[in-house]
């Protein structure tokens, strides 16, 4: 059948789009942005007991220029919204955004003055986790979902 | 010292400061008259017997409400004695200014600070009341009960970061 009966058994064919894609998502490095304590519960996604690591992204950079995935965890204040776009802005393209929690996800419990309501008044937002905080199952879940976009994505 | 000698020993200094005391559950509060907190608040912390070194903690208290007023409320402790007195200043809605104790505790500065951008009480004599907590364009005191609670400024950020996208 077509070209692979020719190449024999040692010999896989794909398309580049496949196999870019695949590369980008089974190494994904994420941008930590904690804010709260939902930041507590994605350090336990790296730790030994959720191992991140089976999913390939556990190079947890600490420089936006060395990540392609943000992870917002936590309450974002106005003050801290500058901060947030900057950083955004300082990852290389192709970046995806995970809104992890409820306060980043739509300010949660915080109706308040301070509190911006929505990550998405600040940047684009690829994943939408809610919780408070989620459960690491739940970020590694939302990673998961990052990656089957990322596989149907084209180059 | 318990707590009948150390009321008996402020107001015997300050007959006219001491607006009025109470005494729950082993808590010791006293309310003070606003031009005299720099010196009971100086007595405070320097008589032997009271010695309350450390300023635990500075704020504000809205009021005007119930009580047509702002407080201030200043928690003292002996390190040494380890001991703890409250002291309550009633301030006028219309004027909330005060005389800053930060020549009596340093710590107070950023405290008064904090007190002046959640509440708008002006501390005079301050060295440096600038607004800590909030932004520097940020109008208005938001622990302010007259504040509105989702008074964001401004309402939406999407206007300022995503207005160049579809």
């Amino acid at each position: 059948m077509g070209i692979e009966s020719h190449l024999g058994d040692n010999i896989l064919t794909t398309t580049l789009t496949t196999m870019v894609n695949w590369a980008r998502k089974s190494s994904l490095w994420p941008m930590p942005f904690g804010l709260a304590c939902c930041a507590i519960e994605m350090m336990a996604v790296v730790a030994p007991r959720h191992d991140l690591a089976r999913f390939g992204a556990e190079v947890f950079r600490f420089s936006p220029r060395q990540s392609d995935l943000m992870i917002v965890a936590g309450t974002l204040t106005y003050k801290m919204a500058s901060v947030a776009r900057k950083i955004y802005e300082q990852m290389p393209e192709p970046k995806w955004v995970i809104a992890m929690g409820a306060c980043a996800v739509s300010g949660g419990i915080f109706n308040t003055y301070s509190v911006v309501q929505g990550l998405e008044e600040v940047m684009p937002v690829d994943v939408y986790l809610p919780g408070c905080p989620p459960r690491p199952e739940a970020l590694i879940h939302a990673i998961m979902e990052i990656q089957k976009k990322i596989q149907k994505e084209s180059l | 010292m318990n707590i009948d000698s150390v009321v008996a020993l402020v107001k015997s200094n300050f007959p006219e400061a001491v607006i009025n005391y109470y005494d729950f559950r082993g808590e010791l509060t006293f309310v003070i008259e606003k031009e005299q907190i720099t010196t009971v608040a100086a007595f405070f912390k320097k008589n032997q017997e009271l010695d309350c070194n450390y300023l635990s903690d500075l704020c504000g208290v809205d009021k005007i409400k119930t009580d047509g007023i702002f407080e201030v409320v200043y928690h003292l402790y002996s390190i040494q004695k380890k001991h703890r007195v409250r002291l309550k200043v009633p301030l006028p809605s219309d004027n909330p200014t005060i005389s800053t104790v930060t020549t009596i505790w340093n710590t107070a500065n950023w405290h008064e600070r904090e007190t002046y951008d959640m509440f708008g009480i002006q501390f005079q004599g301050h060295p440096d009341l600038r607004k800590i907590l909030m932004p520097e364009d940020f109008e208005g005191h938001p622990l302010r009960k007259d504040y509105p609670i989702h008074g964001r400024q401004p309402a939406t950020l999407r206007d300022i970061y995503r207005k160049d996208e579809e």
